[in-house]
């Protein structure tokens, strides 16, 4: 129920946004090559001609009837425009999340247990480093490294499920990588100091006393409870990898939603930009929420009534 | 005592490398040539003594751009944290403060947040055109919220301390109670955004304009030179090499800076840093 105040705002800033355009929203999207008529012409079929208010329920309206409006240059409804495209964005987030926490949490873990000895400073050092590498550059050093110098990948391009799964994973290992390894480095930093946290707690202590092997108080005891604020982190990181997933796609070429967008702005088509950015924002609303959800499953203290 | 003695050594490497940029932004028309001069009969020349990091595909000198690269990610760093500290700390001062913008304020800025940063940073270029003054516009309007969320956070706290109270009961008018005992109060947790904002700006600029929506073309930033870099991968391997060094030493210096400045104004968390082992 809290979602439909911030549900409301981005469908506001979504219709903010093209009306904010310097000059006529009609000319705007009609480019300028377009002569007077043409602008005037366009400006009806979209009802931009109407006040400002009536548009923006108008706005409300359609978008909960589903419909996103028509994509100016591809001459086909937004919402088909983003069906096509969403395959890769989806596999790509996913298993570059997948990367993220198989890597990340157990890094953490491990700092966490072995706190300031060599390994710790190593992997924190190297956790400090991911974060400072930007994923689309990550991207390019590991197409020029795997894809044009050993050859072991495909430098660019991507696969579609219905022309085998095999293929489709082999397309995604370099991009996963190289926008999962950067968040896996910000999981593994979180998870670090939420357990550094848990480890100092009492029962911690007690767990010790009562001759518990450090095994079963570190992974037993402690790992469950520091697994609240890295699940909020896996949330977040979910979301950035949507993000992230849009740059990498530049990277690689990947025909998604990243693709979809960026070509849109080119071209000022602003409906395509509108129900991209729309719907990204909607799944990253819905993860949080999902995420608020788990800690019911995860922490024993949380009961929501 | 080791641990204490690492971290400040860490905090001088960030700084060091933090302060080589910008050294390298502030002089670069004195040690490169102009970054725009085009040679498109030396075009693609490998790194050598004439051209240390090489030419571009269009004959530029890619020393030269990544030198003013350096200035234009200082800039855009510097104006976003201007701009979000501008507008971030309004908001969140007058959503701390008073009750009753605090829903209308917190909901707007709840919005602005549900959009991931780079999304809602390509609509806003989308809308605005590629111009490097909108490019700080549409990065500050990603992270003012971010800023706003911090700064409401503490003052709701200083609000209810008894020298807010004594003042208020003095007569001091609102202005004067927020200018004079609310911010300095709550600036600390500010200055500790402020250099992850910094770093965040450096980013989504050069993701902006690597993906052809950020600056235009022809200016010298990290961004554009890898956009360009991407389609000579194979030839000119430099292009993609030196500018990601650029970004990744500079955004590697500003997270140690960052940290330290955490580390240091967060008395618990320095606490937490000093713990000797197994306690």
């Amino acid at each position: 129920m809290a979602l439909i105040p911030v549900a409301l705002v981005v469908a506001t800033v979504a219709f903010v946004l093209i009306h904010m355009a310097p000059g006529d929203p009609g000319s705007v999207i009609a480019g300028p090559d377009a002569t007077p008529e043409d602008v005037q012409k366009l400006s009806q079929q979209l009802g931009l001609d109407r006040p400002l208010l009536v548009q923006l329920f108008g706005w409300y309206g359609r978008l909960l009837q589903g419909d996103l409006g028509r994509s100016i240059f591809l001459r086909k409804p937004v919402v088909e425009a983003i069906l096509d495209r969403v395959e890769p964005t989806v596999l790509l987030t996913l298993s570059a999340t997948f990367i993220a926490i198989l890597i990340g949490v157990p890094s953490g873990v491990i700092s966490a247990r072995f706190h300031n000895s060599a390994t710790d400073q190593a992997f924190m050092t190297l956790a400090l480093l991911g974060i400072s590498i930007p994923n689309f550059l990550l991207g390019l050093l590991f197409v020029l490294f795997f894809g044009v110098w050993l050859s072991w990948f495909p430098v660019a391009g991507y696969s579609p499920l219905e022309y085998g799964v095999a293929q489709t994973l082999r397309s995604l290992v370099l991009p996963s990588f190289a926008l999962g390894l950067v968040q896996s480095a910000l999981i593994a930093r979180i998870a670090r100091s939420s357990m550094l946290d848990v480890l100092r707690e009492q029962f911690i202590t007690t767990g010790r006393s009562k001759g518990l092997g450090e095994r079963a108080v570190v992974y037993k005891h402690a790992f469950r409870n520091a697994l609240v604020p890295t699940v909020t982190v896996i949330g977040i990181s979910f979301a950035v990898l949507i993000s992230g997933a849009v740059v990498v796609e530049t990277v690689f070429n990947i025909p998604g939603l990243g693709r979809l967008i960026v070509s849109a702005v080119l071209r000022r088509d602003y409906p395509v930009i509108q129900g991209v950015v729309l719907c990204i924002a909607g799944v990253y609303m819905l993860v949080n929420l999902l995420v608020d959800l788990s800690y019911l499953a995860i922490d024993p203290r949380v009961r929501y009534q | 005592m080791l641990r204490v003695f690492v971290r400040r050594k860490i905090v001088a490497v960030g700084t060091v490398l933090v302060l080589i940029t910008v050294a390298i932004g502030l002089v670069a028309p004195l040690i490169a040539v102009d970054p725009m001069r085009m040679d498109v009969a030396k075009r693609l020349t490998r790194p050598g003594a004439a051209y240390w990091f090489g030419t571009d595909d269009l004959g530029r000198d890619v020393f030269a751009r990544v030198v003013y690269g350096a200035r234009l990610s200082i800039m855009v760093g510097v104006a976003v944290v201007a701009f979000s500290f501008f507008f971030g700390m309004t908001a969140g001062l007058s959503a701390g403060y008073f009750r009753r913008l605090d829903n209308p304020i917190m909901r707007v800025m709840d919005g602005l947040m549900a959009f991931p940063a780079i999304i809602l940073a390509i609509a806003l270029m989308a809308s605005l055109g590629p111009s490097v003054t909108n490019v700080i516009v549409a990065i500050g309007v990603v992270y003012s919220p971010r800023v706003a969320r911090v700064v409401r956070g503490s003052v709701l706290v200083i609000r209810e301390t008894a020298y807010v109270e004594a003042a208020r009961a003095l007569g001091l008018t609102n202005v004067w109670i927020i200018l004079r005992h609310v911010v300095p109060n709550c600036l600390s947790p500010v200055i500790v955004q402020g250099s992850f904002v910094f770093a965040a700006a450096v980013l989504t600029e050069a993701a902006l304009s690597f993906l052809g929506v950020g600056v235009p073309p022809y200016v010298p930033s990290w961004g554009n030179i890898l956009s360009e870099g991407r389609l000579y991968l194979q030839q000119a391997p430099w292009l993609v090499l030196y500018p990601g060094a650029a970004i990744m030493l500079t955004i590697f210096g500003l997270n140690l800076l960052g940290d330290g400045v955490r580390d240091l104004l967060d008395p618990r968390l320095r606490g937490a840093a000093d713990q000797p082992k197994n306690t």
